[in-house]
């Protein structure tokens, strides 16, 4: 009864500026939304449909042959399993290179502690190009391997400050009572550190992750092997596959001799976003904690 | 004689605290080992590599073995058209983005603040965060399909009675498109800061105003935004430093063939000069470039908020 009261009392508040906003902020979320419903109306419906231009966010024409295509493409299923491995893979070197990084440069007393910290935040601002790491990576030899989809990029000197700056928030006494305990600096690392910064970890696995996930650049600059195509490759070339821009000009449709109906291209999307959606909402919170963290270490 | 003893005492002395400290914390230097491999090669060394910038760079002698010409290649690069375009393009969509992007996620922060039901701006926070997930290949992707003759939006305009809008292919409306999907993609992610920053206002300031019969804008005029504002200016300090340097993914995937006028940047001129047509030399000084630019503009940017007694980066 009285919580009736209160929120009757509430309601009775919400003035016109209330209103304004929350219609602004319900249209500005519709935009987030729109996309989405009108690729799967688009993957849902028949071609003939989409060219006369029929669709809009319901399907015309319901069909499901679009996903059964993708669904009995064996390279397109490749792609999906490969991008998850390399996912995986890339996030754990990258996540052991920040562990081994971060930790040490919480300790004031190791030497050459600011020197090595400097070095680090300098190559923040400051970078060769885009060039002379691309002759690094082929000089190395790691073209059209996977290493070079894993390494330039394995460790983002932004997460490793994230990631010390929680380090150093940890109570500094846990760690003093098992030095004198005994325990050796590794021994704190693994059996007290770590442990308590889960949290923190599983936000730059994150972070790591759906770089590498969304990552798109590297594969085109280091991988012809189609192969080694991650996921965002693939489905650049699918969607610029014999893209007309108008009836006049063509498109510069890179791979024009295949043509790929607008529908495929909104499954083709859709497959691609569809791992990120799964795991999204776990996803937003960490990436939320660790926008925080880095927000307050400013 | 004793004074050199001393000394020399001393320095010995300090060379066994140095042996003694490296010794105890041996295991973090051994941690530090390989991170610190990894910053050497994949940083330091293309640092050292932007010395092809000077060279006439030859693929088989390497950079020991290319001859060396000094300022020619940015001579050279100086005096091309293609040069300048892409150049102009990227002080052009950084400054439309800006003056679009950035006010846009404090605009969007401050109402976001205003919200009392706690429910629905939890859940609109979800949504509105959700495009800076996507990657630039599936927002490109999205937009040629939404936007192109026959994508939705144009049939909506045509249902309308409208005439159709070449979103994609004529000049000033790609440029529209461009932009805003660039604000559409940033503006809820962008709010975090800002929203973390107000937490950080003292509430008292706000149950004080209210007494004094203050209005919600005057709050927010003279509350929020002046709390919000070292935030404010670190990120416009970090983002003129990025003035002249520009991602690759966003317009590599959004532009194309009609309008490289306006979607031709220095990243994608690098691309194509560098890694397409194999010019080395040019592609690494343009490269440099910008680095040098990113840097003073950084510093600079800095200098000039401290000067007017604002928080700098460092």
């Amino acid at each position: 009864m009285v919580n009736k009261a209160s929120s009757l009392g509430n309601k009775k508040k919400m003035s016109v500026a209330d209103r304004v906003i929350i219609v602004f902020i319900v249209a500005l979320s519709f935009t987030c939304i729109v996309p989405f419903l009108y690729m799967i109306a688009l993957s849902l419906s028949s071609n003939e449909a989409i060219i006369s231009q029929k669709v809009g966010l319901w399907p015309v024409g319901f069909t499901l042959e679009t996903y059964k295509t993708i669904l009995s493409d064996v390279e397109m299923l490749y792609t999906l399993g490969y991008s998850i491995l390399l996912t995986v893979f890339y996030t754990v070197v990258c996540m052991f290179l920040t562990i081994c990084g971060a930790y040490p440069l919480t300790k004031k007393r190791l030497m050459g502690r600011s020197f090595i910290l400097s070095a680090l935040v300098f190559t923040m601002y400051f970078s060769g190009g885009l060039i002379p790491s691309y002759m690094l990576v082929k000089n190395l030899g790691m073209m059209n391997t996977v290493w070079s989809l894993v390494l330039p990029g394995a460790m983002s000197v932004f997460n490793l400050i994230i990631l010390k700056t929680f380090f150093t928030s940890l109570p500094e006494s846990l760690e003093e009572s098992a030095a004198i305990d005994g325990c050796t600096d590794m021994g704190i690392l693994m059996k007290i550190v770590l442990p308590l910064s889960l949290p923190s970890i599983a936000t730059l696995s994150l972070f790591y992750a759906v770089d590498r996930w969304n990552g798109f650049q590297d594969a085109l600059f280091y991988i012809t092997d189609k192969h080694l195509y991650p996921m965002q490759m693939k489905l650049y070339q699918i969607i610029s596959a014999n893209q007309q821009l108008d009836s006049q000009h063509g498109g510069e449709g890179s791979a024009g001799s295949f043509i790929v109906p607008e529908s495929l291209k909104a499954a083709s999307v859709m497959f691609t976003t569809i791992p990120i959606l799964l795991i999204y909402p776990k996803l937003q919170k960490y990436f939320v904690d660790g926008v925080m963290t880095g927000a307050i270490k400013g | 004689m004793k004074a050199v003893l001393e000394q020399g005492y001393a320095s010995a002395k300090k060379k066994n605290k140095f042996l003694h400290n490296v010794k105890r914390d041996k295991w973090l230097y051994a941690l530090l080992l390989l991170p610190f491999a990894y910053i050497l090669i994949f940083r330091y060394a293309p640092i050292y590599g932007v010395v092809m910038a000077f060279q006439d760079y030859n693929m088989f002698a390497g950079i020991k073995g290319s001859e060396w010409v000094g300022m020619d290649v940015f001579q050279f690069i100086f005096q091309q058209d293609s040069f300048y375009r892409a150049l102009k393009n990227t002080l052009l969509l950084n400054v439309y983005d800006l003056i679009a992007g950035f006010p846009a996620p404090i605009i969007l922060a401050i109402l976001l603040n205003e919200v009392r039901v706690a429910k629905f701006k939890k859940f609109s926070q979800t949504v509105l965060y959700l495009p800076h997930f996507l990657s630039w290949v599936i927002i490109g992707g999205m937009v040629y399909l939404m936007f192109s003759n026959s994508g939705m939006v144009n049939t909506f305009l045509a249902n309308l009675g409208l005439a159709k809008i070449e979103f994609l292919s004529q000049k000033i409306p790609w440029l529209m498109t461009y932009i805003s999907v660039g604000v559409w993609q940033q503006i809820g992610w962008g709010t975090i800061i800002y929203l973390a920053a107000m937490t950080g206002i003292n509430k008292e300031l706000y149950e004080a105003s209210d007494m004094d019969g203050c209005s919600r804008l005057r709050k927010v005029w003279h509350i929020t935004l002046p709390g919000i504002k070292s935030t404010i200016n670190i990120l416009l300090i970090l983002q003129i430093g990025r003035m002249v340097s520009i991602g690759f993914d966003r317009p590599f995937v959004m532009g194309n063939s009609l309008v490289s006028d306006y979607s031709d940047v220095i990243s994608t001129f690098v691309y194509r000069v560098g890694i397409s047509s194999g010019d080395f030399s040019q592609a690494t000084a343009v490269g440099l470039f910008q680095s040098v630019v990113g840097l003073i503009l950084l510093i600079g940017a800095n200098y000039i908020a401290k000067r007017l007694g604002e928080d700098g980066i460092w």
